[in-house]
Order: C-alpha cells, then sequence, then structure tokens
C-alpha cells in the first residue's frame, strides 16, 4: 500500500469559524441515557 | 496530539485536535512515533535499520509526508481551543432545549439493577399529570430561545404506565409547536410490557425515537428484568419489541441492552439481539453502586474490551455480507459530526437539558433526580439554584485535569456528569473505568468508519 492514506474528516479547526449554533441533539438524550460521548452525534448546522 | 493504535490490521493515527484521521503502513506508523521525540537524521538511521527491505530515500520522503502534513494542520495540530470551551454555552446562556419527562415514577418491572430504584428515584411512587407536563412543555418553549428542534423524552420508570398523558401533552405539543416556531421531536423509552396496538401506532407516529429495554440473551435478561412476582419479562417483551419494530418502518429506535458483571461477555447478548431481527443496537455498562453485585469489576474490563473489537470486526464481516447493522457508540460521521464548540462543551446537563420529576421540579439530568443536593428549582419559577446550574455550566472537557493529555477529549467531551459524580463525589470528577471503555469503543468506531471508507471505494487492501 502507499505510506499514508488520509481519511476525509471534518476539520476542527476550519470548525471553530462557522460552528456552535447549538441545534445538535444534547448528548445522551434519547439514546444511552448513561454514558456521554458527542463523537456519534450529527451536525445540524444549515449554514456550515 | 495524536494517538496512533493497530486494530484489526489498520495502523491508525488520529490528529486529535484537527479531528484528522490517517491509515498507514508500519514504517510510517513508526516514525510519526517517534517524530516528536527524535531527530531526523536519527530516527531515518533506525527505521533504516528496523526495515532493511525499505531504502533510506524512501523513509526520507515519508518524513517530508509527515512534514507536509504537519505543515498543512493534519498532524500534530496544537490544541488552541481552550479559550472556547465556555463560548458555545455562553452563547446559549439559559437556553434550554431537551426536557426528560419523568412521566412514571413507577415500573411494572422490578429490575435489581436499576439506577432509578424500581423506577421511584429514591422517593414515592408517582405520575405526572396533563397539567404538570403542559407546563414543562411551555416552560421548555419559553426558555428555548431561537433554538427550532426541541426534544423531549418521555422517561420514567415505565412511562407506558402514564400513557394516556403522554399521549394528551404529544397533542397538546403539537398543538402549539407552529406557532411558538419549534419542532419537537419526541422519544419513548419503555420496558416493552404494556406495548398493544395503539401503543405501536402512536409510537411509529409521534415518536422520532423510540428505546426499548432488552438486554439480550433470556437468561440474562431474565436474571434482572422481573416483574414484581420474581418472572422474566423475556418472553412478554420480545414479540411486542419485534412487532412495534417491523410496524415502524424504518423509523429510528434503538435496542438498548444494560451489561452488569453478570454478562461482560455481551456480544453474545448482542448477537442474540440480532437473531432476533433487530438491527439498531444500543449496549450500556450498568450504573449502579459500589457495593451492588451487579457492578462491573476490574476482573470483567479486559473481557469488556474484547468484546468491543470483536463486536467492530462482526459489524465489518456482516457489512461484507450485505446484513450491516448500528451500534449506537459506533455512530461516527467522520465528515459531518460535532464542530468543536461542541465536542468541548460537555454534555448539557444542567443547563440546555434537564429532567422533570412527576411533580415539577427541575434536575439537571434524569441520573441526579432524588438528589436533592442537585435540585435546580421547578418549572413555574425556573431555575433557582444557580450554584449548581453554574457548577454544571462550567463542566466542559479543560474543567477536568485528568482529560487535558487525553487523546479521547474531543470524542468524548468529558464525559458524563452523573457518572463522575457517582465514582468521584464530583461532577468534575473522572469516572476512570468509564473512560477505558470509551477509549476503546472510540478505537473500534473509528476502525469500522475506515473500513466503511475504504470499501465504499472500493479499495479493499489494508
Amino acid at each position: 500500500m502507499e505510506h499514508i492514506k488520509t481519511v476525509s474528516t471534518r476539520n476542527l479547526c476550519e470548525s471553530a469559524k462557522k460552528g456552535g449554533c447549538g441545534e445538535c441533539q444534547t448528548s445522551c438524550q434519547s439514546a444511552c441515557k448513561t454514558s456521554c460521548g458527542i463523537a456519534n452525534q450529527q451536525c445540524e448546522n444549515k449554514n456550515k | 496530539m495524536i494517538h496512533q493504535y493497530k486494530l484489526n490490521g489498520y495502523n491508525i493515527v488520529l490528529d486529535i485536535c484537527s479531528g484528522g484521521v490517517h491509515v498507514v503502513d508500519d514504517v510510517t506508523y513508526d516514525l510519526i512515533g517517534g517524530f516528536e521525540s527524535t531527530g531526523r537524521e536519527e530516527l531515518v538511521d533506525e527505521l533504516a535499520s528496523r526495515y532493511p527491505d525499505i531504502g533510506r530515500e524512501e523513509i526520507d520522503g515519508i518524513y517530508d509526508d509527515v512534514c507536509a502534513l504537519k505543515e498543512n494542520g493534519q498532524l500534530f495540530t496544537e490544541d488552541t481551543y481552550e479559550d472556547k470551551a465556555g463560548e458555545l454555552k455562553a452563547k446559549t446562556n439559559g437556553v434550554v432545549k431537551a426536557l426528560c419527562l419523568h412521566i412514571a415514577h413507577t415500573c411494572n418491572l422490578n429490575c435489581e439493577y436499576c439506577f432509578a430504584s424500581q423506577g421511584k428515584y429514591h422517593g414515592e411512587r408517582a405520575v405526572m399529570s396533563f397539567e404538570v407536563g403542559k407546563r414543562a412543555l411551555d416552560f421548555l418553549i419559553e426558555n428555548s430561545g431561537s433554538r427550532h428542534n426541541l426534544e423531549v423524552d418521555f422517561f420514567g420508570g415505565e412511562p407506558l404506565m402514564n400513557f394516556d398523558v403522554v399521549k394528551q401533552l404529544v397533542e397538546y405539543a403539537r398543538s402549539v409547536e407552529k406557532q411558538a416556531g419549534k419542532n419537537f421531536r419526541f422519544t419513548l423509552t419503555t420496558n416493552g410490557m404494556l406495548i398493544d396496538d395503539d401503543v405501536i401506532d402512536f409510537a411509529n407516529r409521534e415518536m422520532s425515537n423510540v428505546v426499548l429495554s432488552l438486554d439480550g440473551r433470556k437468561e440474562i435478561h431474565d436474571r434482572y428484568r422481573v416483574d414484581y412476582a420474581g418472572n422474566g419479562s423475556w418472553e412478554k417483551i420480545v414479540p411486542k419489541f419485534q412487532e412495534l419494530v417491523k410496524a415502524r418502518g424504518g423509523k429510528n429506535y434503538y435496542m438498548r441492552g444494560t451489561f452488569t458483571h453478570r454478562n461482560p461477555d455481551f456480544l453474545e447478548d448482542i448477537k442474540t439481539m440480532l437473531d432476533l431481527g433487530f438491527t439498531e443496537l444500543s449496549m450500556e455498562p450498568v450504573v449502579c453502586g459500589e457495593n451492588d453485585p451487579a457492578r462491573l469489576t476490574e476482573e470483567d474490563l479486559p473481557i469488556v474490551l474484547k468484546q468491543y473489537e470483536d463486536l467492530a470486526k462482526l459489524m465489518i464481516e456482516r457489512d461484507r455480507e450485505g446484513k450491516p447493522f448500528t451500534f449506537y457508540h459506533y455512530m461516527i460521521d467522520l465528515k459531518g459530526g460535532p464542530c468543536i464548540y461542541k465536542r468541548i462543551s460537555g454534555c448539557g446537563s444542567g443547563t440546555e437539558y434537564m429532567a422533570v420529576t412527576p411533580w415539577g421540579d427541575l434536575y439537571p439530568c434524569h441520573q441526579f433526580v432524588g438528589d436533592e443536593k442537585f435540585l435546580l428549582g421547578n418549572i413555574w419559577d425556573g431555575v433557582k439554584n444557580t450554584a449548581v446550574r453554574e457548577d454544571f455550566f462550567n463542566c466542559n472537557v479543560y474543567a477536568r485535569e485528568e482529560c487535558k493529555d487525553c487523546w479521547a477529549r474531543l470524542y468524548c467531551s468529558g464525559g458524563c456528569a452523573a457518572n463522575a459524580y457517582h465514582a468521584t463525589g464530583s461532577v468534575r470528577g473522572v469516572y476512570k473505568y468509564g473512560c477505558e471503555l470509551f477509549k476503546k469503543r472510540m478505537e473500534c468506531a473509528i476502525m469500522v468508519a475506515i473500513d466503511r471508507e475504504f470499501n465504499q471505494d472500493g479499495n479493499t487492501d489494508k
């Protein structure tokens, strides 16, 4: 294989510029209810 | 900061602060591992002797590539977010966007491991009246600012023991949401005992999500999830869940299990769920007191960690067979996941998310209900206990010393305040056992996402 394969990801540094609308789901609401984790959340910002 | 790990044949390098994910070969993996601690000449020499089949020139080239990724902000990115930690919460200060309505502090099951002490939350049995529920919904609308989507979870105890009020509240919310410029998203969490055609029809029409409690194998489920006569509930609920899910027509649901010291080998329970035809799955470590026999032990930890790895492999296998399934904690959208503000803000408990008791008291989240120290106020007068709210307001990933050097901090956002409180006595503590599980879950989730990415591209080499 080639030495490095970079997976396409959302750049967090860039998200600092247009992020923070607060529309996304509250973390453990309506699913696990017992452990926090935000990585599995969807971004709901329509203007990103 | 970076994090490197090897899993299922992949050498994975995470660039924590940019969110970057790279898959590399062995020599590059070692090169990145030594990049910050060893000078270029020495590192290249060392690698040239470790990997004699790869020429020194080629290793030099890899070194240049790594330097380019660093230059480009995709490797060894510095953490510059600390000053932004309070920003999102400050911007949305006082905005409440989600409520957990404790519609019934009573239950028709008597599960020994229940964190809510059989639904009573260490108090008296109670059900929420329509008036209290209506006021809670009004409170949410009034306090939600410009936020459009409002989340309400019907929780308990067993919410279907007060189903008429659930129906009335949804009807009320639907009658006012448009005018208020809001969109209610409802969730019902149920043990399944009272599911009938009416519930199925209602849930599938009105609930954005349904969380169905099933622990997996019959003998595991029936060990804890029993009625007051001690009879297991598995036989009764499984057909009802199957019927509900079948009728749901693709709308969101989670089959949610709890695993305990009794079943650290919870992958078997996940397989049972799959065999029963369920594909949207969640399996959570039990939350219970220190002396509870259900509590997961240090000896359970390696077993549990292995389950997570094997679960990830099973997911990949099933992907290949065209029979994919979802595991809540492995849902990770590398391209469209949460922004940095969300990642450093914490879960929102006590600020944008609160729990409402049957009599209208407000608590930071469902797990604090019944602990008077955390009583925030009520739905008529709002939050009065500003000291507690302040504590939760300041609860973010940088508020915890232990999180500062942790690679997983931007994936977990500092962890669950309730777990932290129960483990350490402080909402700003760290529940280390939970951290170990979380880190493993993230490693697995990212590995599965990588596998999906590469296979979707038709590129199956590793």
